[in-house]
């Protein structure tokens, strides 16, 4: 969604955010019901779940269950953490089956190792970058969040959040975090040239590399230039971010993409 | 909460690790939900079962009466009616079940039995115990710090203060 006015984060923590009212968009509102949709898709599909398999998936976020339902449609199970009240309570009106939990996703995932074949996010993980409390440090509720999700996956499993970052500096603190708690992969942006479409996926693995996948644009065949606001200067310490227009992870094709790709190296 | 979720929930107070498992359970209001019996995802899930865990949830919530969805209603989380094939079916509406008095669950298998993936029987019975029952009132303790998390209308809230967050 493209915030005209202030960003929702910078109102105060997401469980006032995500009130009755707000609630009552995710349930009613079609075209919001449309787009949360679609990103699950999208979400799901980055995700390489192996094809006609029931999974075991963690949905972070999971709000009034709208992503949840997506999921079920597609027959996996799954559990939803999300710390609104009021949204839960939506998602218990609308019937879902995945199990829900009231929880903070800054505090851990509070998971056996090895219990989820996936996990997806819509967004939400945006909101761990906003100190909320004197005593939030967004540097370690991310660190916590990262290196717990990645303890609650099955090894080799992926995670895919789609989020929405206020600039390449938060962004790059997501990333870096996620780096230090193991995983690797990268950022797939779709429609970067659309300030209305443009959507960042987080695609995370938490086993040995593997390649990034396409992103998507509106003009296939054209091929544009590579550089992107994402790119940083690689220190002893932190991940580069290395963006690839024209892609290496092709299987030996040349993707003509327009769409940006970014990898943490 | 279903009891397959509790047996993989794990407290994550700071401190605790590894012997924040099993949660222990306390149930006062549980509810039988029908659910599409898939035999590939019980089978993948046995594996990652705890077998002491889940038998003793299921003691727990045994003896309970049961809230049981009424067949006529279709049972089950109401979701089902939408896909194609099925039966069509209404959503069970909350907070209208029939309760039956001293409802024994069906037996636990004590144990994963040899060749289960294959064995109907089984699966049916671990399909049954892991994703039809769920826990709508109760509490879920920490076993390292003897911490509660209330379940309430299925929701377990994990939410942690600050001083028990591991940051």
């Amino acid at each position: 969604m493209a915030f005209r006015g202030k960003r929702p984060e910078h109102g105060g923590p997401p469980e006032l955010f995500y009130d009755k009212n707000e609630a009552r968009k995710y349930v009613r509102n079609s075209r919001m019901i449309d787009v949360q949709t679609q990103m699950t898709g999208r979400a799901l599909e980055l995700l390489c779940l192996p094809e006609g398999q029931p999974c075991y998936l963690l949905d972070i976020g999971c709000g009034s269950g709208l992503s949840g339902d997506y999921l079920s449609d597609e027959g996996h199970y799954w559990v939803g953490i999300d710390i609104s009240p009021a949204m839960l309570d939506a998602a218990l009106d609308r019937d879902t089956e995945g199990d829900l939990l009231l929880g903070d996703m800054g505090q851990g995932i509070p998971f056996k190792p090895g219990t989820f074949d996936g996990c997806i996010s819509i967004s939400a993980v945006q909101w761990l970058c906003n100190a909320n409390k004197k005593s939030d440090i967004p540097a370690k509720r991310l660190y916590c969040f990262f290196s717990s999700l990645y303890s609650v996956l099955v090894r080799g499993a992926r995670a895919v959040l789609q989020l929405y970052p206020e600039n390449s500096e938060q962004l790059e603190l997501i990333t870096i975090q996620a780096t230090k708690a193991g995983f690797t992969g990268g950022v797939v942006v779709d429609f970067p040239n659309s300030a209305k479409a443009k959507k960042f996926y987080l695609c995370l693995f938490s086993g040995p590399s593997t390649f990034l996948p396409k992103a998507l644009t509106e003009t296939t065949d054209e091929e544009e230039a590579t550089e992107s606001a994402f790119t940083s200067e690689r220190t002893s310490m932190g991940p580069a971010l290395r963006c690839s227009g024209n892609g290496c992870y092709s299987n030996g094709e040349r993707p003509s993409v327009a769409g940006i790709m970014l990898e943490i190296v | 909460m279903k009891l397959l979720t509790h047996n993989l929930l794990s407290s994550h107070v700071r401190g605790v690790g590894p012997r924040g498992f099993p949660l222990r359970l306390q149930a006062t209001e549980v509810r039988i939900n029908p659910v599409e019996f898939n035999p590939e995802f019980v089978a993948r899930m046995i594996p990652k079962v705890e077998w002491a865990a889940l038998l003793e949830a299921a003691d727990t919530v045994r003896t309970l009466p049961h809230a049981r969805a009424r067949p006529e209603w279709g049972g089950g989380r109401g979701r089902s009616h939408r896909r194609p094939g099925s039966l069509a079916r209404v959503g069970m509406p909350r907070g209208d079940l029939g309760l039956c008095p001293q409802l024994h669950l069906v037996e636990v298998p004590k144990e994963p039995i040899e060749g289960y993936e294959h064995d109907e029987k089984f699966l049916r019975k671990m399909h049954h115990v892991l994703l039809e029952v769920d826990v709508l009132e109760g509490t879920l303790q920490c076993p390292e710090s003897g911490r509660l998390f209330p379940i309430s209308r299925g929701i377990p809230n994990m939410l942690l203060s600050d001083e028990e967050t591991e940051t």
